[in-house]
């Protein structure tokens, strides 16, 4: 069953000559319960986009539906009821500074009228499943960026929505901690059976926990389906920029080209992978573009190899690779 | 040396005295008036503008405007021109009850400004947070601006104090008591200079204070500061008490 539905949505900044036209034509079904990942570079309108989900921006047209409702023909009123039921978290967490943490996760409850005794009791499950339930007194100046994170999630929750709307939300943590913060919502979906959207530019965000993704090209909507799909066949310029490191297209290679994506997921150590199966296999691979990096001591980033013409050699590479641990390889397909 | 203290505090003391006291009924008087009217002013300002959360170009453009001609007239003139109005509101125009309505018509707008400015700093994130939540124009007034500002409110109320005692010592040239009616009376008038100074000395004094206890307050209040140190240790309060007992 589908809890957002947006159909032919535009949004245009702007009138006459001067008019910035940041959404065109956007079409998206985000399933109850699902992980939906909407990657797209700065500027590609992805934040516009969450926005206009829970109406903080308004449509210049189109029809957004959200567990039902056209959102676009409510009411003030009954559209601050209706946020109650779509919240979100932000890239700089914006908590309430002078609040407690426990303070703050009580505010969407004191806004909607739950009595203090009830919210405080929820509050503080909500940090238990956060797990900073030791930290209820503290202010978030006193916090790391991913517990801050944390209590944004608890404080989003607190309505009980079915979805939550993470705007770019791990962009400003370090990637141990964006991987906890991953793992939390992966949990929290599993758990609470809400529906996560996710607002990124990191590919490695959306591989790790979305189900589905929407490539966002300046307004556009370039591509959408499934994560291994658009990473295994991305079929527009855009999406091969961002699944492909550094944006190399195959289209430059001569035709025939064979070549496999790898991901690195963090492995204990970082393997000179090239060089093993040269040695171990004596198989050549070449190397079409990467985007890797060391990060304690753990390998993440990904490559684009060029496989060997001979068959055997390329089956060979392949599994070899497959068989790393922490390393996850696709063959892409080659568009002629 | 002392002896001229104890000759000059016997003849003067009490004129000093009933000055400073009559200078702080009038400046705390005015200065919760001023907010009384300033904070309304301020919040519109700030949630009307285009960006607020309640975006109306008429009521901003026109708030902004009356705010802008009262911080335009000097003060000394709206003193006397505001006699007529303040008889009839007060019942004279002279003394500490005569400058009040001309201290609050004048600090009014300035407050307004220095609570727009304040506002102005509560991060746009945590509003569009609070409005992702669900809450109403007033709530967001009530239960993010006003509270997230409140370190920021408070330093600028020093301002709006020290502004408005500044405005007693003026307003004291048409006779509204106070120790600026005093330096007027006794220092211009009949040449006792040293009084005049005396006056100027606790004027600074008493803006020394003002400014110390609104600095403290603030930090003390502010949950982005680390609370552990400084804060309590120097408490104005705790201070006075330790030299009151060391003497």
């Amino acid at each position: 069953m589908s809890i957002i539905q947006i159909q032919h949505l535009y949004k245009t900044f702007g009138t006459g000559e001067s008019a910035v036209h940041a959404l065109e034509d956007i079409n998206l079904d985000i399933q109850e319960g699902e992980i939906f990942g909407i990657i797209g570079l700065s500027g590609a309108g992805k934040s516009t986009l969450v926005r206009c989900m829970n109406l903080l921006e308004r449509p210049t047209s189109g029809s957004v539906v959200v567990d039902g409702k056209e959102m676009t023909a409510l009411s003030e009123k009954e559209l601050r009821l209706a946020r109650r039921n779509v919240t979100m978290i932000f890239q700089s967490f914006n908590l309430l500074m002078q609040r407690t943490c426990l303070k703050n996760v009580c505010f969407p409850m004191e806004i909607s009228g739950v009595p203090a005794a009830q919210a405080k009791k929820r509050a503080l499950e909500l940090l238990e499943l956060v797990g900073l339930a030791e930290k209820a007194g503290s202010y978030p100046s006193q916090l790391s960026g991913g517990q801050k994170q944390r209590v944004a999630i608890a404080r989003a929750l607190a309505t009980d929505p079915k979805v939550l709307l993470c705007d770019e939300a791990t962009s400003a943590l370090d990637p141990t901690t964006t991987a906890s913060i991953l793992a939390l919502l992966k949990d929290l979906n599993e758990k609470l059976g809400v529906t996560v959207v996710v607002i990124t530019h990191q590919m490695s965000v959306i591989e790790e926990i979305c189900s589905r993704v929407a490539i966002l090209d300046g307004g556009v909507m370039a591509e959408q389906g499934k994560v291994e799909d658009i990473f295994s066949h991305p079929s527009t310029d855009a999406a091969r920029r961002l699944v492909y490191p550094g944006g190399v297209s195959l289209e430059q290679y001569p035709s025939g080209t064979r070549a496999v994506r790898v991901a690195f997921n963090g492995g204990t150590a970082y393997q000179p992978l090239i060089a093993s199966l040269a040695i171990d296999l004596g198989v050549k691979v070449n190397i079409l573009g990467a985007d890797t990096r060391e990060i304690d001591g753990k390998a993440f980033g990904t490559m684009l190899l060029g496989l060997p013409d001979d068959p055997n050699d390329a089956a060979k590479a392949l599994s070899y690779i497959r068989a790393q641990p922490n390393v996850s390889a696709e063959e892409v397909a080659y568009h002629a | 040396m002392l002896e001229t203290i104890g000759a000059f505090w016997a003849e003067y003391g009490d004129v000093l005295i009933e000055g400073s006291w009559e200078t702080l009924i009038m400046v705390t008087i005015s200065t919760v008036l001023s907010y009384v009217i300033g904070v309304p002013l301020g919040v519109a300002l700030i949630v009307t503008q285009p960006q607020g959360i309640r975006p109306h170009r008429g009521i901003c453009g026109v708030l902004g405007w009356i705010v802008n001609i009262g911080r335009s007239l000097p003060f000394a003139i709206l003193l006397v021109a505001l006699m007529p109005f303040t008889r009839a509101l007060v019942g004279t125009a002279i003394g500490v009850k005569g400058a009040i309505p001309p201290l609050v018509i004048s600090a009014a707008p300035f407050v307004a400004r220095m609570v727009e400015t304040s506002l102005s700093e509560v991060d746009a994130g945590v509003v569009e947070a609070a409005q992702s939540m669900g809450a109403s124009p007033l709530q967001i007034v009530r239960k993010v601006y006003l509270p997230e500002a409140m370190p920021s409110l408070v330093l600028g109320g020093a301002i709006s104090v020290v502004t408005i005692l500044a405005y007693t010592a003026i307003a004291g040239m048409v006779g509204a008591g106070g120790l600026g009616d005093i330096a007027i009376q006794y220092g211009h008038n009949r040449g006792v200079t040293s009084l005049m100074w005396v006056t100027v000395v606790f004027l600074i004094i008493f803006v020394q204070i003002i400014q110390w206890v609104f600095n403290w307050w603030s930090k003390r209040i502010d949950k982005r500061l680390d609370q552990t140190a400084d804060t309590r240790k120097f408490a104005p309060l705790e201070m006075l008490a330790h030299f009151v007992h060391t003497k």
